[in-house]
């Protein structure tokens, strides 16, 4: 066939101790919406650097064909002179340089080394009304939200004339009207003949904008679905993924609920630098022992805030308000004795602030509570193997060791790290922030019946989460958010994502009213 | 299909492919290179110098002009676990030397009492930069070069320009006292052959000990072969060195501390939480803070720790020269810092071991000493060692991107 525009055949892909793509083959048509979805660790990222020489040539076996031409990349820059772009699962913004200043970064408007930067502004005005994004060039990209930062992404693509554009799971911290932007700018981007490799967990999205989806299983390719020639549905998605079909994503579970375990009332918090700025307004939250509490809200509507406030202060300032565990109060003005009072907290991110990349599987799963596999202070080793054997086991972490550095894992691998560390501190109350961004559904089933297994012991557990469908499928509560402040509460039973957005758009009205 | 995911951690042991013996290999080298670098250099400076290296006064020299880099090179390693760096340790040496001198020689005050002051004010030194850097956050590069200049200045003031010395035998004994021969025999040090015999036994030992257990709980385990042969090389090695001492004066005392601290300090890095949670902070602060490490005390206490020690070195390097001038342990930073990395320490923290630090010491140390013997001139000298420096770094450096 002839529009075909790439082609990546048998693709194979070692590391010490793990064959990450083993013969994979992959073909995308030009100007479509090709999808690449499988579980963590499949292998998909890894795909997409040899595709764009991040593992340069010489470094995997097979052979790559671009339009027609056998293509040898030694780095990024090979494949980007070809319209080759990447957009890596962890973005690659410099936080403290502007919009167009990132856009142009490496790519500068300049003659002889000196940068004409009204060309520069001008150019990057041009793209970011192509992507919609309504922000001056000035602005620093700290200031700006991951949905933001996206976008800004996209639109550094588009100025080095991007052909074929690779997107690494782009909406996995994006919230859903973020991720419909992005979407729809992509199938404006398929109009105008740019074709894309989207990966992602989200698979409502993948069968919505998809034109193909390949399915990678354990570094082999799967099967190639056609999306124009039959209506492919999620579950559909889902057994080539798995290799079975998973009848409910969410488990089932026994609730019983008991007395109220923890409480936080009066809650309020300041932003760490703008002291004047009140971040937590007045909040107040329950959680009774064997329940799952979810805490629904926009991106920014201070969940996280809320949470890591409440976790040893590890957020803001001028922090005023009770907690209190089976009715007693306890001091959480330290994380240290946040977690002797058994709380948890797992980050939404995991790189930054839930891992020590450069340290094994095994050192990160004991992190949080060396105490348990030490007598006295000495460290138990043969003890803390077997703990993080038991971990990577329960929870199903693909690693080639539990020695290997966590750096190499792959995203989702990551995060159920984080979660073993958690867990391994055995806490009576975990709050969970985002605990399913970047897994995959197989993955995602398995991390809910953790959950209800912990809620089943008698624990309180927390989940803040973005994915509507997913509170409402784990949750037997549901808190609102936004801006600060707790703006609903619902039981399950009354709960439905219109009535979410609902609490959210009415509070938006009466502070506009005010 | 073929991924290894589900038979994890195995012993490698079978894997009889090259690519399971290269990969043995790469792994043994990034362990024991610094050390057979070591040797190699020993090796070349013994031909060099027509066997003067080796001669047991020589031997005995060279250690005792080392010690006191190896000792700060201990607390300066976990300092760069923890992700900083120590820039005022020579400028301590000679403040905590001329401050024991004055003690000493000026108010005639006893050597013990002498020596626990001294190591107190090396605490207090190490907290007053660990303040800074641990609780308000001021880089450690820009505190310690700061307390380099103060501390610097401020043995200028004490000794006012002078040189204080000498000191009491008893305090001498520190840094040239040997340890007593309790048989008496003339030609050879027999107290020191037992000892090394001793301690070669007991690593033997727990060598053996630790293999076995990782083999019990199915950990990576180097090859039997590659195992006995790191152990003969250890005893001949630690047996070897010792008769060339005993054959002199026997083992200095320093070298008795030396070897405690060694013990102790690998033992603190390796097995206790402690020593995790240092490596824990150098590998993510951020996420450290999150797990519940106290971060900001563990990088006190670490700066703590390095100052204690730059003041014991600081004993024993003015209890060598027995007088404390103003001039004492200038640039002494440098070396302190350069062994750490020659022995694999990482610059952004988190990456390091004792036992390589006190290897990068020793390297430093064998290459100043040899180049000394042929008559190198200073000049040379340093170019030879920034050189030397570079390139360990550099092949560490290599040898990681390629695992
Ligand atoms: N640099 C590396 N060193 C060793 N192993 C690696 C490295 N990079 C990836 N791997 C391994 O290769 C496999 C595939 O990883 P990859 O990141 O491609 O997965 P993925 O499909 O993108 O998963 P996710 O959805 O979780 O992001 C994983 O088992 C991972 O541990
Ligand atoms: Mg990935």
């Amino acid at each position: 066939m002839s529009d075909i525009i790439l082609e990546m055949r048998n693709i194979t892909k070692t590391f010490p101790g793990v064959k990450a793509l083993d013969d994979v083959n992959f073909q995308v048509r030009q100007g479509e919406i090709h999808a690449l979805v499988g579980e963590n660790g499949a292998g998909k990222s890894t795909l997409m650097k040899v595709l764009s020489g991040v593992y340069p040539h010489g470094s995997y076996t097979g052979e790559i064909f671009y339009q027609g031409q056998a293509c040898r990349f030694k780095d990024i820059s090979d494949s980007e002179q070809l319209g080759i772009v990447i957009i890596h699962q962890e973005l690659a913004l410099v936080p403290l340089l502007s919009i167009a200043e990132n856009i142009f970064l490496g790519n500068e408007q300049q003659k002889f080394g000196i940068i004409n930067w009204y060309e520069a502004i001008t150019k990057t005005q041009a793209v970011l009304k192509k992507v919609g994004l309504n922000e001056s060039p000035n602005t620093l990209i700290t200031n700006i939200g991951v949905g933001k930062q996206q976008l800004v992404e996209i639109a550094k693509a588009l100025t080095k004339e991007v052909q074929l554009l690779i997107l690494d799971e782009p909406t996995a911290s994006l919230n859903e009207s973020d991720s419909d932007a992005l979407l729809n700018l992509l199938l404006e981007l398929k109009a105008q003949g740019i074709s894309s490799i989207l990966i992602s967990h989200k698979l409502n999205e993948v069968s919505k904008v998809a034109d193909s989806i390949t399915i990678l299983r354990d570094g082999a390719t799967i099967e190639t679905l056609d999306c124009q020639q039959d209506e492919i549905t999620e579950n559909r998605i889902i057994r080539g993924m798995v290799g079975r079909s998973l009848t409910n994503r969410y488990p089932p579970r026994e609730v019983e609920i008991q007395d109220t375990i923890f409480e936080v009332k009066n809650w309020n918090v300041f932003h760490p630098l703008h002291e004047d700025r009140q971040v937590i307004n007045n909040v107040n939250i329950h959680v009774k022992k064997g329940e799952v509490v979810g805490i629904a809200g926009l991106m920014g509507a201070g969940r996280t805030e809320l949470a890591m406030s409440v976790f040893g202060h590890s957020y803001g300032k001028h922090i005023s308000g009770q907690v209190y565990k089976h009715g007693q109060e306890i001091n959480v003005s330290s994380i240290g004795k946040a977690i002797a009072n058994g709380l948890a907290y797992v980050t939404e991110d995991r790189k930054s602030l839930g891992l020590i990349l450069i340290d094994s599987v095994k050192s990160n799963i004991t992190l949080a509570n060396l105490n348990g596999i030490a007598s006295r202070f000495r460290i138990n080793q043969p003890q803390e193997l077997a703990i993080a054997r038991e971990y990577r086991d329960k929870l199903n972490i693909k690693c080639s060791s539990i020695l290997q550095k966590t750096v190499n894992l792959s995203g989702g691998n990551q995060q159920k790290v984080v979660l073993s560390k958690w867990l391994f501190s055995s806490p009576e109350i975990l709050i969970l922030d985002e605990p399913t961004r970047g897994i995959d559904v197989g993955a995602k089933y398995e991390i809910y019946t953790i959950i209800n297994q912990l809620a089943a012991e008698g624990k309180g557990v927390i989940i803040i989460s973005s994915e509507l469908p997913e509170i409402l499928g784990v949750c037997d509560r549901i808190y609102v958010m936004n801006e600060g402040r707790i703006v609903g509460e619902m039981p399950k039973a009354e709960a439905s994502q219109e009535k979410i957005m609902e609490a959210i758009m009415q509070k938006k009205e009466v502070l506009h009213d005010e | 299909m073929s991924r290894m995911t589900t038979t994890p951690d195995q012993v490698m042991d079978q894997e009889s492919s090259l690519a399971g013996i290269t990969k043995i290999l790469r792994e043994n080298v990034r362990q024991y290179g610094m050390l057979v670098a070591l040797i190699a250099i020993m090796i070349f400076f013994q031909i060099m110098t027509d066997g003067i290296l080796m001669k047991p006064i020589n031997l005995t020299n060279l250690i005792l002009q080392n010690s006191y880099i190896v000792i700060m090179a201990i607390g300066m390693l976990l300092v760069i676990v923890a992700g900083h760096i120590d820039l005022s340790v020579g400028s301590v040496v000679a403040f905590v030397g001329a401050a024991a001198a004055v003690m000493m020689v000026n108010y005639e005050m006893n050597f013990l009492v002498t020596v626990i002051i001294s190591l107190a004010l090396g605490a207090l030194i190490g907290g007053a930069q660990g303040y800074w850097v641990a609780y308000l956050k001021i880089p450690s590069f820009i505190v310690t070069l700061a307390g380099m200049l103060v501390f610097r200045g401020l043995t200028l003031a004490l000794l006012q320009g002078q040189s204080i010395g000498p000191f009491p035998t008893a305090f001498q004994r520190i840094s040239t006292g040997f340890i007593p021969d309790i048989f008496g025999n003339e030609s050879i040090n027999l107290t020191t052959m037992l000892l090394a015999a001793i301690v070669s036994a007991a690593l033997v030992f727990m060598d053996i000990q630790s293999r076995r257990k990782q083999q019990q709980y199915r950990v990576e385990t180097s090859p039997l072969p590659i195992f006995i042969l790191k152990n003969v090389v250890l005893v001949g090695a630690i047996m070897y060195l010792s008769y060339l001492m005993a054959s002199f004066k026997g083992l200095p005392n320093v070298l008795i501390v030396l070897f405690v601290l060694i013990v102790a300090y690998t033992f603190v890095a390796t097995q206790t939480t402690l020593g995790r949670r240092i490596f824990a902070i150098g590998g993510n602060e951020k996420a450290a803070k999150l797990s519940g490490v106290k971060t900001e005390r563990l990088t006190f206490y670490t700066f703590v720790n390095l100052g204690v020690l730059a003041a014991l070195a600081g004993l024993v390097f003015a209890a060598r020269l027995n007088v404390a001038t103003p001039k004492a342990g200038e640039a002494l930073e440098l070396d302190v810092i350069a062994a750490c990395f020659i022995g694999g320490a990482s610059m952004s923290g988190g990456v390091g071991t004792v036992i390589g630090a006190v290897i990068g010491a020793f390297v430093m140390g064998v290459m100043n000493n040899g180049m000394s013997i042929l008559g190198i001139g200073i000049e040379w000298q340093q170019v030879i060692k920034g050189l030397v420096l570079l390139a360990a770094v550099f092949f560490d450096v290599y040898n990681k991107n390629k695992g």
